[in-house]
């Protein structure tokens, strides 16, 4: 009897060697004289399981991890082809509390299928967006995004329908869809896991914006920090033209939309969107100022969509399920999931789709575990290098965009990175204006030599400069936030100031 | 280093260079957009972009040199000198940070004689460079040797997969 088993493909399962488990099942395997067919899926996001073995029984999926390719003969030796006990398994994956505890919506499949089988896509709900949105006026389907509630899922938070809105009303020969897919965040890897696991999903998300605004070709722009999920995406979109769902007849519906995929080169402020639609250009990844809207001269000067990986696959199924469903989870003016991502030090990280309105605690202990070393937790960044370090007394915030911006900080892009008690807040201050300073576009004189002036100024805080320095180090930031032209220079100084407030004592003379 | 010191790489292509930067205009020079998917095309080819191919770049793209020259050094990843055999990347943004890659950091510098993660060996093996993340933020600290990424990276496990990569064949450039 052929029995199914899952090992995956992502490159977080990769980093810690599933490919050599793959062989060493093959080769156990056959050894064995035991038939095993071998899929290769997206990762469950239970990334401290990683490489996570699941084996296909009568009673469903079941786990084993972390399985290195020594563990793989005595896997078998226990049974493991048919659920068989051992100290690595954590019986029916989906029971694992971790993920029994969240509510995957835009990350549903992510995981769970082959990424490149388009049978197991259709199987698994993909495509019925997609079906609906060929059916509707494209005013109708931004309307259903607009009732939806989906916000930018890029950090920004702008209402995706209204953005869709202006595209749609703009005049031209030519629109596009552009998606970022430059997911520089430290802390951040839901685009990632979502290319890698399920990269129909985005295809299908820019066919439906496409259809919405009249713009008949996308560019994906991805970081080339992700060899992986280009291999899967540039596979992905060759096999979605091949069956007919991109390209000059979309799924038979006359209408044409298609997808281009291009790389990035290692520039974090190209995940600015002017910045990235420069780059898209063949040019330095330099921010443009604003307006005009990129709504309305955007790529190559026509209207654009441009929108984060996670607001484009969260729109197939607000298509299918309703924008009404999908504005019912959340709190406030958050609606639906985000995708949070737990990194850094923490005991079980990995990715946790939740409404919006958990707190920080609730993810950092009840899904993080809390620390890996065992020490205390004393800060946490939320939203990227350019969030804001939260102190335990914050860690009560719920998550959503308005009670994170009420104290001073910003949920971003979901990421969440834990730092111990052996953090020195003066040298994270130290970095955010040093990260600033490596990858400033230049343009603007804030961010080009604040960044540097800032590393110079926090140097020199100690002794009897001290509290001088101090003070002009907070006049640099008033100066870097108020007069910056994007946020890589206007957002720098929540990480650094938030170190300063809450951790001042970091900051001592000497 | 001084970049404007005269050095090998900054005469004329070779042939076959020269053949790689044509290989790469005339495939891709249709595409919107061409200059960064031909720079990457030349780059993959060859492991930099040589100087000296801006000029045949600029003129198929009808930019100037300057143009050229100015998006290869605005972005981190293209290279004017070639790199070493093997080439790791250390990631030390945040979560890594938070889980001890200055120390990994202190432990490259030592072990390659590379300062500051940016450079290659004196014996040409190993180019070392600085990323700012390479999205394996749940298994920090993470590097990346020869396009492969690695979580969970001690100074040990990476002196077992540098030890593995010299004893291996060339590693794929990235």
């Amino acid at each position: 009897m052929t029995v199914t088993v899952y090992v995956p493909r992502d490159s977080a399962a990769l980093s810690m060697g599933a490919d050599e488990v793959v062989d060493a099942i093959v080769k156990e395997a056959a050894a064995r004289k035991q038939t095993v067919q071998l899929v290769r899926n997206g990762s469950r996001g239970m990334l401290w399981l990683e490489p996570l073995v699941e084996v296909q029984t009568d009673t469903g999926r079941v786990a084993y991890g972390p399985v290195t390719a020594a563990d793989v003969p005595a896997l078998f030796d226990a049974g493991f082809l048919n659920g068989g006990d051992h100290s690595l398994a954590h019986g029916p994956t989906e029971q694992i509390p971790y993920f029994a505890k969240q509510q995957r919506f835009t990350m549903c499949r992510v995981g769970v299928t082959d990424p490149l089988d388009l049978a197991a896509y259709e199987a698994h709900g993909g495509l019925e967006g997609l079906r609906k949105a060929l059916a509707m006026a494209p005013a109708a389907i931004v309307e259903e995004v607009v009732a939806s509630g989906l916000r930018g899922r890029g950090g920004a938070g702008f209402p995706a329908g209204i953005k869709w809105r202006t595209v749609l009303g703009a005049q031209a020969d030519q629109k596009y869809v552009a998606c970022n897919a430059d997911e520089g965040d430290s802390g951040t890897f839901s685009d990632r896991m979502l290319m890698e696991g399920d990269p129909y999903c985005l295809l299908e998300g820019m066919a439906i914006a496409g259809l919405a605004v009249g713009a008949t070709q996308g560019y994906v722009y991805l970081r080339s920090e992700y060899p992986d999920a280009q291999l899967m995406l540039s596979t992905a979109i060759a096999r979605a033209r091949a069956a007919g769902w991109l390209g000059d007849d979309v799924l038979g519906s006359g209408k044409a939309f298609d997808v281009h995929l291009r790389m990035g080169a290692g520039s974090y402020v190209c995940g600015e969107e002017t910045a990235m639609l420069e780059s898209l250009e063949g040019k330095r990844g330099v921010v443009r100022a604003k307006p005009p809207l990129p709504a309305l001269v955007g790529l190559f000067g026509k209207p654009t969509v441009v929108n984060n990986v996670m607001t484009l696959a969260a729109v197939p199924r607000i298509l299918a399920d309703g924008g009404a469903a999908y504005a019912a989870l959340g709190v406030g003016r958050s609606k639906g999931t985000l995708p949070f991502q737990l990194a850094g030090n923490l005991k079980h990280g990995g990715l946790v789709e939740l409404p919006f309105g958990a707190t920080l605690r609730t993810l950092l202990f009840e899904f993080g575990g809390g620390s890996a070393s065992g020490r205390p937790l004393r800060a946490v960044q939320v939203g990227g290098p350019l969030g804001s370090y939260l102190p335990e007394s914050q860690w009560d915030t719920p998550l959503d965009y308005e009670a994170f911006a009420a104290v001073g900080g910003l949920v971003g892009h979901g990421g969440i990175v834990a730092f111990d008690d052996t953090v020195d807040m003066r040298a994270q201050a130290r970095y955010a204006m040093e990260f600033c300073a490596v990858e400033s576009c230049g343009k603007c004189t804030p961010c080009r030599i604040g960044s540097t002036r800032g590393v110079e100024v926090i140097d020199k805080m100690r002794g009897k400069e001290r509290d001088r320095q101090e003070a002009l180090l907070r006049d640099l930031c008033t100066t870097l936030k108020d007069a910056s032209l994007c946020a890589m220079g206007g957002l720098t100084p929540l990480p650094v100031l938030s170190a300063l407030d809450h951790f001042a004592e970091d900051f001592a003379a000497d | 280093m001084p970049s404007d010191a005269p050095s090998a790489h900054a005469g004329a292509l070779d042939p076959a260079q020269s053949a790689a930067v044509s290989a790469a205009i005339e495939r891709l020079r249709d595409l919107p957009g061409a200059l960064l998917p031909i720079l990457h095309a030349v780059q993959a080819e060859l492991g930099f972009v040589p100087p000296a191919a801006h000029e045949p770049i600029a003129a198929a793209l009808n930019l100037s040199r300057a143009d050229v020259h100015g998006v290869v050094t605005f972005y981190h990843d293209f290279r004017s000198a070639p790199p070493g055999e093997h080439v790791l990347k250390v990631c030390r943004a945040e979560a890594c940070q938070a889980m001890g890659c200055a120390q990994l950091e202190r432990h490259v510098e030592q072990r390659t004689g590379v300062a500051k993660l940016h450079g290659t060996t004196a014996d040409g093996k190993l180019t070392v460079e600085p990323v700012y993340c390479l999205g394996n933020c749940a298994l920090s600290p993470s590097v990346q040797l020869d396009g492969r990424v690695f979580g969970r990276v001690t100074p040990a496990r990476l002196d077992a997969l540098l030890a593995a990569a010299q004893r291996g064949a060339k590693g794929g450039r990235s």
